[in-house]
């Protein structure tokens, strides 16, 4: 169960570094899902796991990847192109659909909807 | 040594991730209302990623990162087909 890829030791040291930071970030944020009081305050905290988390871990496998087959390898910047890209939209769409359901029900503490714009 | 420290290191991350996926799984089955629950599915993905790709770099293998490709793909689109839902009651109007 423990094993590691035979890499150098400074891009071990590195490898190490950014995979135990970016699991950390993650589970702070994931933490913050559990402990943050209403819906709107939990949206946020989530995305500390898709911004520092991805982009750290997705970092210690592009060095791990490239010292380990010699030449530059970054393919991994896929994954993080599309999380940072799709996570606001989708996030957003989410706000939207619990502020449109909480304004139904009407519950207090939303703020009301906007006028028609008129010109 | 090094490689050892960097063997710790990377196991601990996992059981950080598989906490973080706890975290979320909490929060799918007890939850107020159903956007949290929509919620922690997402958070839910993108842990699971995170873990496959903490498994690519401990087996030196690159089918990890095709699946977590794969994963980060279709979780957002499960998101916002969720979200929809619950805007209109209806996925595809």
């Amino acid at each position: 169960m423990i094993q590691a890829p035979d890499l150098p030791g400074w891009a071990a040291l590195l490898v190490a570094l950014f995979v135990l930071g970016g699991a950390a970030f993650t589970l702070i944020g994931s933490l913050g899902l559990l402990r943050l009081g209403s819906f709107y305050d939990r949206v946020h905290s989530p995305t500390l796991g898709t911004t520092f988390g991805v982009v750290l871990i997705i970092l210690g496998s592009m060095l791990c990847f490239s010292v380990l087959q010699s030449r530059p390898l970054v393919h991994e910047l896929l994954i993080a192109v599309f999380v940072t890209l799709t996570t606001p939209v989708t996030l957003m769409l989410l706000v939207r659909a619990a502020l449109y359901r909480d304004r139904t029900m009407g519950n207090s503490g939303v703020p009301p909807a906007e006028d028609a714009p008129t010109d | 040594m090094t490689n050892l420290i960097l063997a710790w290191a990377i196991t601990a991350s996992q059981i950080m991730l598989g906490l973080a996926m706890g975290c979320a799984a909490w929060r799918i089955f007890l939850s107020p209302r159903a956007q949290d629950r929509v919620l922690g599915l997402d958070t839910l993905y993108v842990n699971a990623m995170l873990l496959l790709l903490t498994f690519g770099i401990q087996t030196g293998r690159t089918v990890y990162f095709e699946t977590s490709l794969i994963i980060a793909l279709l979780g957002s689109v499960g998101t916002i087909a969720l979200a929809k839902f619950l805007m209109r009651g209806e996925v595809i109007e």
